[in-house]
């Protein structure tokens, strides 16, 4: 264990290169640059509010908000983990050539997603002022529930990358599966219009705990509720073990497929 | 010999390969073979059993035929390839040469590559950074060096990759047939800052089909033949018993 944890400190310098690599080259030649991490989320929220608020305007107050708080933050998962899951056969050169611990390719998507979330919330924060929403002390938890997903997202990740390298279907099946998940999880709609026989599949989607108590967090000033925290804590800390074990024992086989 | 002179300790590494008859890449695929009972593979000994030890600041010779088992026996000492079983230690920092400019990302300039293969051998910025000039001016690339390096030339990339790797003192070279690069002023050059890692201590493992270069460099060589080790000893005389 103490091998691992030097290990991980020995390579941190390699993780934050790649990170400021992807974010570089995102950006490389765009005209505005950085600029679109604050524009993506501000048009991709217009349009959709302009879709579906006469749908659902009456049900939710400012709906706008409500609309908002799940996109970035289940965008956030789907972007991280399909980034994560592709990041093994994009580096297969690098890791044919020379030794570098390989979960750092898929956490450094992660990480790099998260920048993304943290423009975003700009975004979010800028539209709260406008809206005259409430304000309570409770919002500073808003980080608490982005941990949770982000270790949630980091044992996912793990889990896709690892079997993406055996299995390259995984790369076309999980884009339509992630559509489904969205559609699945409250996002647009909201929770009550779900009939009390599907109850059951929102029960069983973790991004439903972690959207809610982001929610909970933002939207209503509350603190959440203890049950939804430990949830959330125990569902983030379970996949991040199953994703390391299952990563370190497919791991060792990768060269010979990539 | 003594533990804390072995700077290299390879014990009994046996790497075996899995030939499959076709390979297997869908879930559909794999599936179907599961259910026909259809997984079959040949297998490989590419290593058979191999120990030996290298001593600090010794520079230990790996020679042999095509398909001796050499570039496989790199691989593991540098950790790219974990070994069916068998043990590999190495102690102290190392820095592989087995392809120059493996670790180059093709878009950056060659300043950001510095920091990219520096921080790939477990190096802060700030190290980095004290050694920049130094690894600039060795690899002869001063007004080159804020251009990507997909539009280098193959010496260059090279040259910025060996000096790289020399540049920051590792305790363990693994260097695999790199000192042919560039022209015979830069392989000078190489052969010359090799000379100073050797005398400031690095041990170095060095295969190679050149024998003219293993017998200048190396004290010890390792002859492999098939996957085992055929001869251990003072150069001169591995060299003798392999010409033959």
């Amino acid at each position: 264990m103490r091998s691992y944890i030097q290990n991980f400190l020995k390579y941190r310098h390699f993780l934050k290169e790649l990170v400021k690599k992807d974010f570089k080259f995102k950006y490389r030649r765009s005209r505005l640059g950085v600029l679109w991490s604050l524009l993506n989320p501000l048009l991709m929220i217009t349009v959709l509010s302009i879709v579906f608020s006469t749908l659902f305007n009456r049900h939710i107050p400012n709906y706008i908000l409500y609309l908002l708080t799940g996109k970035l933050m289940f965008d956030f998962f789907s972007e991280s983990t399909s980034a994560a899951m592709r990041s093994i056969n994009g580096n297969a050169a690098l890791i044919r050539k020379i030794y570098v611990p390989r979960y750092l390719f898929p956490i450094s998507k992660v990480f790099l997603s998260l920048i993304n979330l943290l423009f975003a919330l700009i975004i979010m924060l800028a539209i709260m002022l406008f809206s005259n929403s409430e304000w309570s002390w409770s919002i500073l938890l808003f980080p608490l529930p982005i941990l949770y997903l982000f270790i949630f997202a980091v044992g996912v990740g793990l889990i896709l990358s690892a079997y993406a390298v055996y299995f390259k279907d995984l790369n076309h099946l999980y884009g339509v599966m992630i559509t489904a998940w969205m559609y699945l999880t409250p996002i647009i709609y909201p929770i009550d219009i779900i009939p009390d026989k599907f109850r059951l599949i929102i029960d069983c989607n973790p991004m439903y705990y972690y959207v809610s108590l982001f929610r909970s967090i933002v939207l209503d000033g509350t603190m959440g509720s203890w049950g939804t925290h430990f949830l959330c804590i125990g569902i983030s800390l379970l996949t991040m073990i199953v994703g390391l074990l299952v990563f370190r024992k497919k791991q060792n086989n990768f060269i010979l497929y990539l | 010999m003594n533990k804390e002179d072995i700077a290299i300790d390879v014990s009994d590494i046996v790497m075996t390969y899995r030939l499959y008859q076709e390979k297997v890449d869908s879930i559909k695929e794999y599936f179907v073979r599961m259910l026909k009972q259809k997984l079959q593979y040949k297998e490989y000994e590419a290593l058979k059993h191999i120990s030996f030890q290298v001593k600090k600041s010794e520079i230990l010779g790996v020679i042999g035929l095509n398909g001796a088992g050499k570039s496989t026996l790199l691989k593991i000492v540098a950790g790219i390839l974990k070994p069916t079983s068998g043990q590999v230690t190495v102690h102290g920092s190392m820095a592989p040469l087995i392809e120059l400019g493996a670790g180059f990302d093709e878009q950056l300039t060659g300043r950001e590559n510095i920091y990219l293969n520096g921080s790939l051998l477990g190096h802060s910025n700030k190290y980095m950074k004290e050694r920049e000039e130094s690894i600039i001016r060795f690899a002869e690339l001063n007004e080159f060096i804020d251009v990507p390096v997909k539009n280098y030339s193959s010496g260059m990339k090279a040259r910025l990759g060996f000096s790289i790797a020399t540049c920051v003192n590792p305790d363990v070279l693994i260097v695999d047939e790199v000192l042919s690069v560039g022209d015979f002023k830069f392989q000078q050059k190489c052969q010359e800052r090799m000379q100073e890692l050797l005398n400031g201590g690095t041990t170095v493992l060095f295969v190679s089909h050149s024998l003219g270069e293993v017998e200048k460099l190396c004290t010890r060589t390792v002859w492999l033949e098939k996957g085992e080790v055929k001869m251990i000893g003072n150069t001169s005389d591995v060299l003798e018993k392999f010409r033959n």
